[in-house]
């Protein structure tokens, strides 16, 4: 039985159609990434899965349990934590963290040795009112608290939106953490590079899935051969660039550009020619495309 | 488990009202210093209203008069005038409120004819007031004559003699100690929890609270037990200082006046959950709050505008607000000293609303977000 069977599931408010046909299915002990644009539909889809959402059509099954007529069944099984900072302000960490654990009739203590990587972060603050806290502190502290209760099956949305880098990776370690005590982690995010921490992804778009697979697999299925082209303000290039035959699509990454083509003649050298045609002095690598090459190529696209 | 978590709320709840300052000076402070406005400023009490006198006789006997008024306690004599013309001068400059006229040969007449005139002009701008000081003036007038010349009337006419029961000295505390209390109470219980309950939905600690094995009741419940101690406490001081600063009399059964304030306050609850029920944002809660729950509290109930003077139509529309019976029941319990069978029907009207009320919210009460 998976974690969480969602089937032909959509979803409208009023005439804006947020989800349109989602079917996924999240397996016992998977790290899920949802993986997509502001506005594709994830919250809306989670919210559904948290039992938050009334679907249009179509259901969603989590633990075997149905989330709209088995609702109070379901609800104290899943850790939920929002995509915006949802605890009580007033309250100091310490607080916070034994409310949460008090209203699901657990307390810290019994529950320590699954929190205690997160905990032992805040530990320091925890006298400090939740308010007070940086944006990855407030997170660490707001995924403890959906944590305390030993829940089977954690689902959060969007929780490194806002945080900064180092605060984003220890919380995706303690992500790792967390699966490795057997729990299942269905997990939305913006970000397209996190889709690498996940066992499997799936990636939407305007409430639809637009396919579901690993990260590798993701990036296996990028059509085109993939170059990395440094040179200094090469973005102020990129559309001469883009107006190129051999150019199939053109982005920034990070410090470089990716250039992909469709024809398999190409290699480092030539394009670097091609490039020096138009006047750009360019390193030129060809390397292998990663899931968010494929993203892109995806979500532009439609 | 159902109890320990269900404390905890409790006492998290009493965590947010006691560190937020506001809220406090809003549950706890604001109560006193309101009874002590409605006491000491909105006064329907006359002392010392200010009075003129235009005397046509200007004997032994109507000086003997204007000294009884200016000792009477509610008078404050600020002289004579010299011509009828002056009256309007002195109520434009506002010297006065009321002016006295003695018609001439004012003792003589009574003396002969048993028979003479005086004439009372007012300041009608505020005719409570004014009705008020002229018949203070003709209550006055009649003791002194008396007093001078025997009965004088009594073969001729009717003699009225008015009584204010229950409240002889006209002590506006009775008119205002209960009303306050019941606007008090309106604002703690009712737009408090609404407010309080609708700030878990505008944090998003709601869809928490929601995804929890808490159930609904126990959400709503929680928070509102302390919105139950802390409006008892604001009974409780109100009654005190009613009968300490305002020298209220308490004549009615204790227990039954604490009783009948505990069915008001589950019936403001009831109100306040059923707003938040209603509302998505504390804004939101604070506009309902304000304009169906204040302004029908003041101005629907009773407190300041008898219900008999009102058109029909707002006497039909007060039969549902409230305020209205347990502003009556409290009247009747503090003021007339009645016991329980004389509440009976807005005790039962009370325990109505509530019902409807809480059944209300348990219909519109959301499990899932919108």
């Amino acid at each position: 039985m998976p974690a969480i069977q969602v089937t032909n599931l959509s979803k409208s408010y009023g005439e804006v159609k947020a989800l349109s046909d989602v079917c996924l299915s999240v397996e016992t002990g998977e790290m899920y990434g949802l993986i997509g644009p502001d506005g594709a539909g994830k919250t809306t889809l989670i919210r559904i899965i948290a039992t938050l959402l009334l679907p249009d059509g179509g259901n969603a099954r989590v633990l075997g349990l149905d989330t709209v007529s088995q609702y109070k069944e379901l609800r104290g099984e899943i850790g939920y934590m929002p995509a915006v900072f949802s605890l009580y302000s007033d309250l100091t960490v310490q607080e916070n963290l034994n409310f949460f654990a008090g209203i699901f009739g657990t307390t810290v203590k019994e529950n320590y040795d699954l929190i205690k990587g997160v905990y032992h972060m805040l530990e320091p603050f925890k006298d400090r009112p939740a308010g007070k806290l940086s944006g990855g502190m407030k997170q660490k502290l707001a995924l403890s608290c959906a944590l305390i209760h030993r829940p089977k099956v954690l689902i959060l949305d969007e929780p490194t939106t806002g945080v900064d880098a180092v605060s984003r990776m220890e919380l995706w370690n303690l992500l790792h953490e967390i699966k490795n005590q057997g729990i299942t982690i269905f997990v939305s995010t913006a970000y397209m590079d996190e889709a690498k921490q996940c066992d499997r992804v799936a990636l939407i778009q305007k409430g639809t899935i637009l396919g579901v697979n690993t990260p590798e697999g993701f990036a296996h299925m990028f059509p085109y051969k993939l170059f990395a082209v440094y040179a200094s303000d090469i973005w102020k290039h990129s559309d001469a660039i883009r107006r190129l035959n051999a150019c199939e699509t053109a982005y920034m990454f990070g410090h470089s550009l990716h250039f992909a083509t469709k024809s398999s003649n190409e290699n480092a050298d030539s394009l670097g020619q091609i490039l020096k045609s138009i006047g750009i002095d360019a390193v030129v690598k060809e390397i292998d495309a990663g899931i968010e090459d494929y993203f892109i190529y995806q979500l532009s696209e439609k | 488990m159902a109890q320990s978590s269900f404390l905890n709320f409790i006492t998290k709840e009493f965590k947010h009202i006691f560190r937020d300052t506001r809220t406090l000076l809003i549950v706890l402070v604001m109560p006193v210093i309101q009874l002590l406005i409605f006491g000491f400023v909105i006064s329907s009490e006359i002392k010392n209203a200010n009075y003129a006198v235009l005397d046509y006789s200007n004997d032994y006997l109507t000086k003997r008069l204007v000294q009884r008024i200016s000792s009477s306690g509610y008078f404050n004599f600020k002289g004579y005038l010299n011509s009828y013309g002056e009256i309007e001068k002195v109520f434009k400059n506002g010297d006065a409120k009321l002016v006295l006229i003695i018609g001439n040969n004012f003792s003589q007449k009574l003396q002969n004819d048993r028979f003479a005139n005086y004439q009372v002009v007012t300041d009608a701008s505020d005719p409570n007031t004014a009705s008020i000081l002229a018949s203070y003036v003709q209550g006055i007038v009649n003791s002194f004559t008396t007093e001078y010349f025997g009965l004088t009337r009594q073969k001729e006419r009717v003699s009225v003699q008015s009584r204010m029961l229950y409240n002889e000295e006209m002590n506006s505390a009775f008119m205002f100690v209960p009303g306050t209390m019941v606007l008090i109470l309106m604002l703690v219980t009712a737009m408090m929890t609404s407010i309080s309950i609708t700030r878990e939905k505008e944090l998003g600690t709601m869809e928490i609270l929601l995804v929890s094995p808490l159930k609904p009741w126990q959400i709503v419940v929680g928070k509102v037990i302390p919105y139950i101690g802390i409006a008892f406490t604001n009974v409780l001081v109100i009654i005190l200082m009613g009968y300490t600063v305002f020298h209220l009399p308490l004549r009615g059964n204790m227990l039954l006046l604490l009783g009948v304030s505990s069915l008001f306050i589950l019936l403001a609850l009831s109100l306040g959950i059923l707003i938040s029920t209603l509302s998505k944002s504390q804004a939101v809660a604070m506009f309902i709050s304000m304009f169906a729950l204040m302004l029908p509290t003041i101005l629907l109930s009773g407190f300041i505008f008898p219900i008999e003077n009102m058109p029909k139509l707002l006497q039909w529309l007060s039969l549902i607000m409230p305020p209205r019976w347990f502003l009556s029941a409290l009247k009747t319990i503090m003021i007339k000293g009645q016991g329980f069978q004389y509440v009976l029907k807005e005790v039962m009207v009370m325990i109505a609303m509530t019902l409807v009320f809480i059944g209300l919210s348990i219909k519109k009460f959301k499990v899932r977000l919108e």
